[in-house]
């Protein structure tokens, strides 16, 4: 199936997959990158982001309120986890912080089978983006490229906190050298639960701003986290804009070789993974001793 | 490992003993040879006979709660949990297909163990040896995906312990990778293909494009061989593009995009669970249905009730049960009114597979009068005749598949729907046996007894 119609459609297909990977990977390289916990449980807040703001959809049937719901219940979610539980966490060895993020995980996602069974939820797309949009060079649909959109604004507004705030100066000081940070008299704790927090606020985002285009069930957010590992380490551990990065360039890979042969998407995928790894070992755009 | 004969050769012998002591007592032999002649009752086998020594039996199921088939692994649960309570009060309905049972199981009562498979293969076999060391069950049950039955085939073999196949419609379950021990209820993919393919024939014609979207393991891979080889040897059809995802695709988009570009005017979609919910509801967004039409060659419980009657009506598909076949044969209405005031839904095929499944062992437990597993095996190579929830019908010696009718539904539109659950209208039941390919088509070798 290797036409330019069906390269074009791929390539464009690419950048909408990427671009949603991109949201996803950016919360999880940012905590990983500031409090050093590698969070496991990133792929269920995913989820979760994505059953609250199902539960607002189905009181109030606005889809505004839904994103607004499951990108706010995510952030509380992130604090109150990090102040009752992660925060113990912090001098631990990583395989403790490994164990109870995993844990978390598992209780997230049976609490949301308990109540919402194994049945997926729908929600629609709005109604100004229903349909499908004719580009010239193929179909697409209509809330798939609004996604597109909806997420440059989500990144934009991160890179303005991280650029831009004093936040997020400390946290990208915090970054490259947090003992220096804590040492320079900053209130690393406060930090740390807001970072947190964000981080989490940006997966229940992506969570239900995905919801009309995967429906929800519970167990979906395993399949993202592994692949956000992959655009982690592609594009730099603890790196925002490698996360971006690395985002568009999974995207791209998994769009492009399905048209070769579909069977082999994931796999060039990890074989993309395994190069990056060889070549930069820091990832594209990480810095090396950033841990 | 003995061979077969010898082990015949062991029952003539516990024959003789049985009905010629009395004889051997009179001719007063001496006592050396009765003692050598009880010692040969059968050895030990698998969990035989330490899995029947006290008054419960256990059956082990692992069945997936999670990931991308736990919707239809529940259901599927519920089926055996039904047919457990039915074997142990002797209910009427198991008794119409196992007439010699009476309440529990030659005496004993059956207990139902249960764990997630999550439908990984390894994980299953781990749960499966976990019963049979704590509890050993004396049969075992579970998949939702043929990787998971293709490889408790294997295990049940090597441990001798029966496998009573869940759901599982890839043709190397009973026959590249059959097993002695291991017997299905649910048709092959290639009498799925056979049944459904005439209707689509007769529906949409000849010479057609098709695209397939496959799941990337055993069940994905026979089955869109079967159908393409249908379709194209007897209507002409090509196939235009092979879309393979792996289990647990989420995002169907690359693929949908290749299909779009591809010029199919059909979608034969062998996709099942949760990554058919996405991936009908995603080609829907795509805009490729209804412009293309849809095919699903094995039904999927609870994919109408997923994705909205909209978008499976006019959708064909085959498969072993609906509800609303309860108007044609009265084991069906009694099963789905049990079922129905025990759960409060219209059971899927799942649920009747699994239920079938414990009744037909129940069956054949009672009719050879005993747990020892190569006793049953030989009972239902027997190929009896008997009463099911889809008319009459019988397993093949040869490659351990029940000769069964297909069921072939079309969507309803949502007009149509008498009720909420009202979601497929039965077409035509075809009758099983012209269906089915010769037993050794497929390469079954069925192993050893003992």
């Amino acid at each position: 199936m290797v036409t330019w119609s069906n390269f074009f459609s791929q390539l464009f297909n690419g950048l909408a997959l990427g671009a949603l990977l991109a949201l996803i990977s950016s919360g999880l390289t940012i905590i990983y990158g500031t409090l050093g916990v590698l969070n496991l449980a990133h792929g269920a807040m995913f989820m979760l982001g994505g059953y609250a703001g199902y539960v607002a959809y189905e009181r109030t049937g606005s889809f505004i309120v839904a994103v607004i719901a499951g990108t706010l219940f995510l952030l509380v979610v992130g604090v109150v986890m990090e102040r009752v539980i992660i925060r113990h966490f912090y001098k631990r060895p990583p395989e403790d912080q490994l164990l109870v993020t995993f844990g978390l995980s598992i209780c997230f996602v049976e609490i949301v089978r308990y109540f919402f069974s194994s049945l997926s939820k729908t929600v629609p797309a709005p109604a100004v983006f229903s349909g499908i949009t004719n580009l010239g060079f193929m179909f697409y649909p209509t809330y798939r490229l609004a996604v597109v959109g909806i997420v440059a604004l989500a990144l934009l507004a991160l890179f303005l906190v991280l650029y831009k705030t004093r936040l997020g100066l400390i946290v990208r000081a915090g970054i490259e050298d947090s003992v220096m940070v804590d040492s320079l008299g900053i209130n690393v704790d406060r930090v740390f639960m807001l970072v947190f927090g964000i981080g989490a606020m940006a997966a229940g985002f992506a969570g239900i701003v995905n919801a009309p285009v995967v429906s929800l069930a519970p167990d979906m957010g395993e399949a993202i986290l592994v692949q956000t590992f992959v655009v982690v380490v592609i594009g730099g551990v603890g790196s925002f804009p490698g996360a971006v990065l690395g985002g568009l360039i999974a995207g791209e890979i998994i769009s492009i070789t399905s048209m070769f042969n579909p069977g082999y998407a994931y796999v060039m995928l990890f074989a993309a993974m395994t190069l990056v790894l060889m070549v930069r070992p820091h990832g594209l755009l990480g810095v090396k001793g950033r841990e | 490992m003995q061979d077969p004969k010898s082990n015949s050769y062991n029952h003539r012998r516990r024959d003789f003993i049985r009905t010629g002591l009395g004889v051997a007592g009179g001719l007063a032999l001496p006592a050396g040879f009765a003692t050598r002649a009880f010692a040969a009752a059968p050895a030990p086998l698998g969990t035989w006979p330490a899995g029947v020594t006290g008054d419960t039996v256990y059956i082990g199921a692992a069945v997936p709660r999670t990931g991308p088939y736990a919707v239809q692994g529940e259901d599927e649960l519920k089926g055996m949990q039904l047919a457990v309570e039915h074997i142990n009060e002797g209910n009427e309905l198991v008794r119409k297909i196992a007439p010699k049972l009476k309440k529990g199981l030659l005496g004993k009562q059956v207990k139902l163990l249960v764990a997630d498979s999550g439908a990984k293969p390894n994980e299953a076999v781990q749960a499966e040896q976990r019963f049979i060391n704590e509890n050993k069950i004396m049969a075992m049950t579970g998949s939702t995906s043929s990787a998971v039955a293709v490889a408790l085939n294997k295990f049940a073999q090597r441990e001798k312990v029966l496998y009573l196949v869940a759901i599982s419609g890839s043709n190397d379950t009973t026959g590249k990778d059959c097993a002695r021990y291991s017997f299905r209820q649910c048709f092959y993919g290639e009498t799925a293909a056979n049944a459904i393919g005439p209707v689509l024939l007769k529906t949409y014609g000849k010479n057609k494009k098709a695209a397939f979207m496959t799941p990337d393991y055993t069940y994905g891979h026979t089955v869109t061989k079967s159908m393409n080889d249908y379709l194209s040897q007897h209507g002409g059809w090509t196939m235009v593009t092979n879309q393979v995802s792996p289990l647990g695709t989420s995002d169907f988009s690359s693929y949908l995009t290749n299909i779009a570009n591809s010029g199919a005017e059909f979608i034969i979609n062998v996709n099942w669970g949760r990554d058919a919910v996405l991936s009908i509801q995603q080609a829907k967004q795509f805009g490729l249905t209804p412009k293309m039409k849809m095919v699903i060659p094995y039904q999927i419980p609870f994919l109408a009730k997923e994705v909205g009657p909209e978008l499976t009506e006019g959708v064909y598909a085959a498969t072993d049960f609906w509800w609303t076949l309860e108007d044609k044969y009265p084991l069906a209405k009694m099963f789905v009114e049990a079922f129905d005031k025990k759960y409060g839904y219209k059971p899927e095929w799942g649920a009747n597979n699994a239920y079938m499944q414990f009744a037909i062992w129940a069956r054949m437990v009672s009719e050879a009068d005993s747990f020892y597993p190569p006793d049953v095996i030989k009972t239902y190579e027997k190929g009896e005749t008997f009463e099911s929830t889809v008319g009459k019908v019988h397993f093949r010696a040869a490659d351990h598949q029940l000769v069964r009718p297909v069921v072939i539904v079309r969507g309803k539109k949502p007009s149509e729907m008498k009720n909420k659950e009202d979601y497929w209208e039965v077409m035509e039941v075809v009758p099983g046996e012209p269906l089915m390919q010769k037993p050794d088509a497929f390469g079954c070798q069925l192993g050893d007894y003992t």
